[in-house]
């Protein structure tokens, strides 16, 4: 296969970043897109050039640390798959491939295709947890917790924290990352005594990094590599409301 | 040195307790004036790192990824253990350590299994308290499920995402100690050296990855997380970042490195299917409890799997192995997928692969039932292979997958190297020559939150008259100046092959000579082969941009360098065992129907190897096995 990509190349956070060309030979359909750009990195070092630098790390679509815009879209041309996951087979012999970083005001450049994504740290760090040191825990099957909530818990619990969400957002909103921390704990019976706090700081924490507010697009969900529904956020504002109403 | 393993006395079931009982206290207040390194976020390190920031310690703590959230830990599928006995199948404390030992092939000491076996009820206590939301039954109780070697059902998960929900709690707890700051975090930022003052672990030396700037960090005790080591084979399980380098580094520092060739394949994972494959990914070992694994009767049957009728199939586990059939433990299970590989049976596109059928799983239970448990990895090998695994059986092969072998420690988990310790995959404690599988979730948690915060004391409580260690010792600054200098020469190089080249080259005298099956020639030649590698690497490598930027071509040949070298020990421990025992399988150590055939008078020792300017001195911690009798580990 012989791909033409277009990358977005950045030296530094406070450099001016332009797009370069690249014309490569030799990929084949059963290559993952991230080892189309390894072979393209390799073929670079060996010209003396510096490499793309990309973030990624599992390569199975669990970590969340790849993610740039290809072609347009956050993650590739695929709903809910990561960019790891995404395989040439899903292009053409001879297209030409736009790959940029993930483009949101929260998100800065550090180099290349990598953006810093510390500001979802930040959020978790104000409430995303349960107040209990180790050690103090009772016996497991004390708290019984009926299937179908756990369940709920887990759909929302899977984010993997890519930021897919914010970059494709047309606000760069955080809610449906926010959202689903605060609702996979907020649904559990451990989860009740912060639930308050946890949704006041981790929400008011998404202002403080500027992000944008939800205007209920839907686009987020498209791109969720672990598919979370936007319902979260929905859940989400209903619980803010109530807390705001109720206290 | 000798090897004090500090075993505590008394009986097995009291050890932990008296040992506890026993240990040094430090008082709050001086708590705070410590420092430790916890180099490393997965669930041993933010567990250890957020658990002794509880305990009041100062704590700093690395991961190379942008968050702590990332670390490999989190692409663990199927489950972890404990002996709840919640199923009421005559699971306990006992069997459960029995098991561990008779699955480790009686290579790893009975007080650190033990103690594995016994903090794993109140490990699940404790991810309850964390909300960790495990699969539930519609009672409300936590649910479970059978793995591999065991025969009870003693599995907590949380779908096919166990290691991730795991992790995100213990990423949790940490964030909250990072926002209370007791705990400094330092993510893009890899440690490249460990520093080692009068005989005692004082430092780390390490790399900003988005700057490139090299930093100094003193501290009280120094605390390696680091993971598993695997990549050493290049294609494997684990994340493309995953190294070897603090524990080689450490090692080479004086720590001693424990059975390096004890090396896990895993038998469930994607087949490779082409060289610029960058990784194999794993399909949980979970997915044996339903799948059935088998391969054509007839040599290179090209016909489709569908189109193969039963009695033309070979269920080959089930066939050699009747009572554990196709949950018989992973050693076992990749040699036996090797063997009908090897002989021809093999299916797919290279023939390097065996089928894992869920037909008559859907038959008996119904898809839905199928897709409620394993959802998620029918989705993405579809997402991997563009197959339906509902239609059709899943290809799976052998893959590296885990490092028994790790950096050596005591009962305490402190390495040879005072002040130095090792905690989760990257040392060598309680798996022994094969872990069992969701043992490893455990012991990398229990290391982290239990174990380690208990034990660390002792060994600061001799530090708080000693004088704070600082950053501009005259060794801090000898360490820096070495770690800047291998940078250099790499960049100097200038040569005209790239790291991955290197990396291609070296996984693949490892896959065929060091893992699922060895031997003495082989070895030998790997051995020599390696070295070949490694000078030509430190003549021709290429590797361009610079050292003060973020650079991941210098990030990869600096893992590189040290996984050469460390594949030499690999080899070297390989070819000193003569014999077979769990994964290290020496094909001149055989019984005639190919089983494993271990040899307790000679070998019923852990090889701990000590660096001595480039080479290796063997030393050897004799296992005593007080409680079990060793057995011939059969699984027939
Ligand atoms: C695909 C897969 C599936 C698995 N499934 C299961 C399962 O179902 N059940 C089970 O029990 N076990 C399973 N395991 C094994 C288990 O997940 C691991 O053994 C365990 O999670 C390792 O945890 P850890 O904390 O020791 O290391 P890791 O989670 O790998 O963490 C290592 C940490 O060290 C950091 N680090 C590494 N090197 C450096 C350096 N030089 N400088 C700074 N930081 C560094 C990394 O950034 C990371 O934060 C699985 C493993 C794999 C690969
Ligand atoms: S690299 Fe981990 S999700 Fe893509």
């Amino acid at each position: 296969m012989k791909i033409t990509f277009k990358i977005w190349r950045q030296e530094g956070a406070n450099s001016e970043g332009s797009f370069k060309t690249y014309d490569i030979d030799g990929l084949t359909e059963d290559m993952s897109f991230l080892e189309a750009l390894d072979h393209l990195n390799e073929r670079l070092v060996l010209k003396g050039e510096k490499v793309v630098a990309f973030d990624h790390d599992c390569r199975e679509g669990i970590c969340g640390q790849c993610g740039v815009f290809i072609n347009g879209r956050a993650h590739g041309p695929h709903d809910h798959m990561t960019t790891c996951q995404l395989h040439m087979r899903s292009f053409k012999d001879g297209e030409t491939i736009v790959v940029e970083p993930y483009r949101a005001g929260a998100f800065p450049v550090v180099k290349d295709l990598v953006v810093d994504r510390t500001a979802f740290d930040r959020i978790i760090e104000q409430g995303a947890y349960i107040t209990a040191k180790t050690g103090t825990a009772a016996e497991a099957n004390a708290i019984l917790i009926p299937k179908e909530v756990a369940d709920n818990s887990m759909d929302v619990a899977a984010c993997i924290g890519c930021g897919a969400c914010v970059a494709t957002c047309k606000n760069a909103s955080a809610a449906l990352f926010t959202s689903a921390k605060i609702n996979h704990l907020n649904k559990l019976p451990q989860g009740q005594p912060e639930a308050h706090r946890r949704l006041v700081g981790m929400t008011d924490q998404m202002a403080i990094e500027n992000f944008g507010s939800c205007t209920f697009t839907a686009a987020c969900e498209v791109e969720c590599p672990a598919e979370i529904s936007i319902s979260s956020i929905a859940e989400m504002n209903a619980r803010y409301v109530k807390a705001k109403l109720f206290g | 040195m000798t090897l004090d393993s500090k075993i505590p006395a008394g009986r097995l079931e009291d050890k932990w307790t008296s040992y506890q009982a026993k240990s040094h206290l430090i008082n709050p207040a001086n708590k705070k004036k410590l420092n430790i390194l916890v180099v490393g976020s997965g669930l041993a390190g933010a567990g250890a790192a957020a658990t002794l920031a509880e305990l009041g310690y100062q704590v700093q703590c690395f991961c190379y990824q942008d968050s702590p959230r990332r670390a490999h830990s989190v692409a663990a599928q199927g489950g972890i253990n404990a002996a709840k006995n919640y199923q009421h199948d005559g699971d306990s404390v006992w069997r459960m350590f029995y098991d561990t030992l008779k699955g480790g092939d009686f290579r790893s000491r009975e007080a650190n299994t033990y103690r594995l076996a016994e903090l794993s009820a109140p490990l699940i206590d404790h991810f309850v308290q964390q909300g960790v939301p495990f699969a539930r039954e519609y009672g409300g109780v936590l649910a479970n499920r059978s793995f591999g070697g065991v025969q009870v059902q003693r599995t907590f998960y949380a779908r096919g995402q166990t290691g991730q929900q795991l992790l995100l709690a213990a990423y949790s707890q940490l964030s909250k100690m990072i926002r209370a700051k007791k705990v400094a975090m330092f993510a893009r930022h890899e440690v490249l050296d460990i520093v080692v003052i009068q005989g005692k672990a004082k430092g780390v030396i390490a790399r900003d990855l988005a700057t490139g700037e090299i930093k100094r960090f003193a501290a009280d005790a120094v605390v390696l997380a680091t993971g598993g080591y695997s990549r050493v084979f290049r294609l494997s399980t684990l994340a493309i970042g995953c190294n070897g380098s603090a524990i080689w580094k450490a090692h080479k520092r004086g720590a001693y490195f424990a059975a390096p060739s004890f090396t896990q394949i895993h038998p469930t994972a994607l087949p490779q299917t082409s060289e610029s494959q960058s990784k194999l990914t794993l399909m949980s070992e979970s997915l044996r409890n339903d799948g059935r694994i088998w391969v054509p009767k007839k040599k290179d049957d090209n016909r489709q799997a569908k189109d193969i009728p039963e009695e033309e199939r070979d269920y080959y586990l089930e066939r050699r192995y009747p009572s554990f059939g196709n949950l018989a433990p992973r050693d076992i299970a990749s040699r036996a997928a090797k063997e009908r590989i090897d002989a021809g049976y093999g299916v797919g596109q290279l023939k390097n692969a065996v089928y894992l059928d869920f037909k008559h799983a859907i038959n008996k239970l119904g898809k839905d039932v199928i897709q409620d448990k394993y959802g998620n990895l029918f989705s993405m090998y579809e997402k991997i292979t563009g197959i339906n695994a509902y239609e059709e059986p899943m290809k799976i092969s052998p893959a590296a997958h885990f490092s028994m072998g790790g950096l050596w420690v005591d009962y305490e988990l402190m390495t040879s190297i005072p002040g130095l310790y090792a905690i989760g995959e990257c040392n060598y404690s309680d798996h022994g020559a094969n872990r069992l599988g969701a043992n490893s979730l455990l012991q990398t948690s229990i290391d982290g939150y239990f174990i380690l915060p208990n034990t660390i004391n002792n060994y600061l409580e001799g530090e708080l008259k000693e004088t704070r260690p600082d950053v501009n010792h005259p060794e801090f600054v000898k360490v820096e100046d070495e770690v800047k200098s291998q940078i250099g020469k790499i960049l100097a190089i200038n040569g005209h092959r790239t790291t991955d080249d290197f990396h291609r080259e070296l996984g693949k005298v490892m896959w065929q000579e060091c893992a699922m099956s060895r031997n003495k020639k082989g070895l030998e030649k790997a051995i020599l082969q390696i070295k070949e590698i490694k000078d030509a690497f430190w003549k021709e490598v290429k590797v361009t941009g610079h050292d003060n930027e973020m650079n991941p071509e210098l990030e990869k040949a600096l893992r590189l360098a040290d996984f050469i070298e460390l594949a030499i020990l690999m080899c070297t421990d390989a070819l000193e065992r003569n014999e077979s025992c769990g994964a290290h399988f020496r094909e001149e150590y055989q019984t005639e129907d190919g089983e494993a055939m271990r040899n307790d008078e000679d070998y019923k020792y852990v090889s701990v190897w000590e660096y001595d300017a480039g080479d290796f001195k063997l030393h050897k911690e004799v296992l005593e096995f007080e409680y079990v009798q060793p057995t011939v580990r059969s699984y027939k």
